[in-house]
């Protein structure tokens, strides 16, 4: 009897701001759709991290005879065998590094070969360009700069790169998205808790003759806000369902057509994609509830 | 049932007092009026009656409770026991007669077999027998008002609170409202009515509370309108 009550007054609530509830609902699923683009970006951009910095490597390179005359490191000739295993002794010894592996210019020029075998350098290159190195994985791989600071302008070093730092150019352009997709979606969402406040004074406005009516023979404020509450939170489960159905059907375009152009990218899967959407349901039910509820504190006081 | 101490009612942003040191009691059963003109104090009157403005200063009681201490959840069980009647009846338009003092009981949460019963007998007992169906829209003001009694009478309250209910009426109908308030009366509920209608203040003979400028100037058993009248 209350039930069917309360849901008759939403109905007409709702139908009487149909365009409003309209523009609510749309702009709950913009908002929460980015919300959730935002949560999975995040988790592919983490995923991504974690695959990348687990493979690179700091890398020493050593001097050879072609540097020798021309890079000013390298003045002092070519790395003797000493100068290697000298340094390769050093590095074992560092409780940062995990492994060191040494690669030869033949092996260098192997792979140099097998990588670049459709290029015109191929060809041109010869096993004494190519230059001997150490690899090391580090147990810490932002540390660095211990290993650059230790070996740097050593005897018979070239010079010491790390792929981390070519990595995190483009994780901080990738997180830098990031954060602009949180603030679009920040902003998205004050839109549309405005909207919801302002939709929901609306109707109770147009209700007013209803309302007034309930309070004076007692109706309890929980009862008469009871209606424009569950308005707010039945336009915002559908903006949530909305938004759920969007983030579904561009991960199915992700999945299957990214996905197969750009192997590179490990994408996140279903259980990452399934794992937001509750998220984005509660958001969805909570906020409009608690804008609806705060928006009629003021305006159907007892 | 009503008690007034020394109540005073300023509102914010005026200076003067809507209603200041007004005493009095009524007692359960009794058949007010309050009269006055425009800007009395009537208005702010009925309203701390019904708890819609609380008092500056004094304390009013309705039905035992001290209004001014009353927490606001608790309110609504105050007001179930009150009946409101207005000169604009306030009816909701787009439900029939039956509906809208059905809507009374529904938004309290009658089950759904008393309001089935008890709104054809209060729609009978103010003359309205057989109009459920109706819409207000149909119906001529001495009837719209009818239903709104109803209404307000259909959880029979032990107050019910008039203000100006023959506003809009004319002299004959004005008098069938009146017979029904007064049976309304006779049935032990009190009756508060704010009027401007001499001649059925003059008529009913009840006691009348009259307010000049916020203050209470005349508090008379079985009195008239007005001694210039």
């Amino acid at each position: 009897m209350r039930a069917h009550f309360v849901f008759s007054e939403i109905g007409v609530g709702l139908r009487r701001n149909l365009t409003m509830t309209f523009a609510v609902i749309v702009s709950v699923a913009l908002s929460l759709a980015l919300l959730g683009g935002a949560l999975l970006a995040r988790k592919q951009v983490n995923s991504m991290e974690d695959y990348w910095y687990d493979r690179v490597e700091v890398s020493i390179f050593l001097c050879n005879e072609v540097d020798a005359e021309t890079d000013a490191a390298c003045s002092r000739g070519p790395a003797t065998e000493e100068q290697r295993e000298e340094i390769a002794a050093e590095l074992e010894s560092l409780e940062l590094v995990d492994k060191v592996y040494h690669e030869t210019a033949e092996e260098a020029y192997e792979h140099y070969q097998e990588q670049q075998k459709d290029s015109p350098f191929a060809s041109v290159v010869t096993p004494e360009q190519m230059q001997e190195s150490l690899r090391i994985k580090l147990t810490d791989p932002t540390k660095y700069e211990v290993i650059s600071s230790a070996f740097a302008g050593r005897e018979g070093v070239q010079s010491v790169t790390d792929q981390r730092s070519l990595l995190e150019n483009l994780f901080n352009l990738l997180n830098g998205v990031n954060i602009a997709a949180v603030g679009l979606m920040m902003l998205m969402l004050v839109v549309a808790v405005l909207l919801i406040v302002n939709t929901v004074r609306v109707s109770a406005f147009s209700r007013r003759r209803e309302t007034g009516i309930m309070r004076l023979v007692g109706a309890s404020s929980f009862y008469i806000q009871l209606p424009f509450i569950l308005e707010a939170t039945i336009a915002g489960l559908m903006g949530a369902l909305l938004a759920c159905f969007l983030l579904l059907g561009v991960y199915l375009g992700i999945d299957g057509f990214l996905a197969e152009r750009i192997p590179v990218i490990d994408f996140v899967g279903w259980d990452a994609v399934f794992s937001v959407l509750p998220y984005v349901l509660v958001t969805g039910i909570a906020m409009p509830a608690l804008a609806a509820f705060f928006a009629l504190y003021k305006y159907l006081k007892v | 049932m009503i008690r007034f101490d020394n109540v005073s009612k300023t509102y914010p942003r005026q200076q003067a007092p809507a209603l200041s040191g007004v005493s009095l009691e009524v007692e359960r059963g009794e058949f007010v009026f309050l009269v006055g003109s425009s800007g009395s104090g009537k208005s702010t009157f009925l309203r701390l009656l019904l708890r819609e403005e609380r008092a500056s200063q004094g304390s009013v009681h309705v039905l035992g409770k001290d209004l001014g201490r009353l927490s606001n959840w608790k309110v609504p069980q105050v007001r179930r026991q009150l009946g409101t009647v207005f000169q604009d009846f306030r009816l909701l338009p787009n439900k029939t007669v039956g509906e809208n003092v059905a809507f009374a009981l529904e938004v309290i949460g009658k089950p759904r077999g008393q309001i089935r019963k008890t709104v054809p007998e209060v729609l009978d007992l103010v003359g309205l027998g057989g109009k459920d169906d109706r819409m207000p829209g149909e119906l001529s003001g001495g009837e719209q008002q009818r239903v709104a009694i109803a209404r307000a009478f259909v959880n029979r309250p032990l107050l019910l609170i008039a203000d100006e209910p023959t506003g809009n009426l004319d002299p004959q109908t004005s008098v069938g409202i009146m017979k029904l308030l007064d049976r309304i009366n006779r049935t032990g509920t009190t009756v508060v009515m704010a009027t401007h209608d001499a001649q059925i203040v003059d008529q009913m003979r009840k006691r009348v509370i009259e307010l000049e400028r916020g203050r209470l100037v005349r508090d008379q058993t079985r009195g008239v309108y007005g001694y210039q009248h």
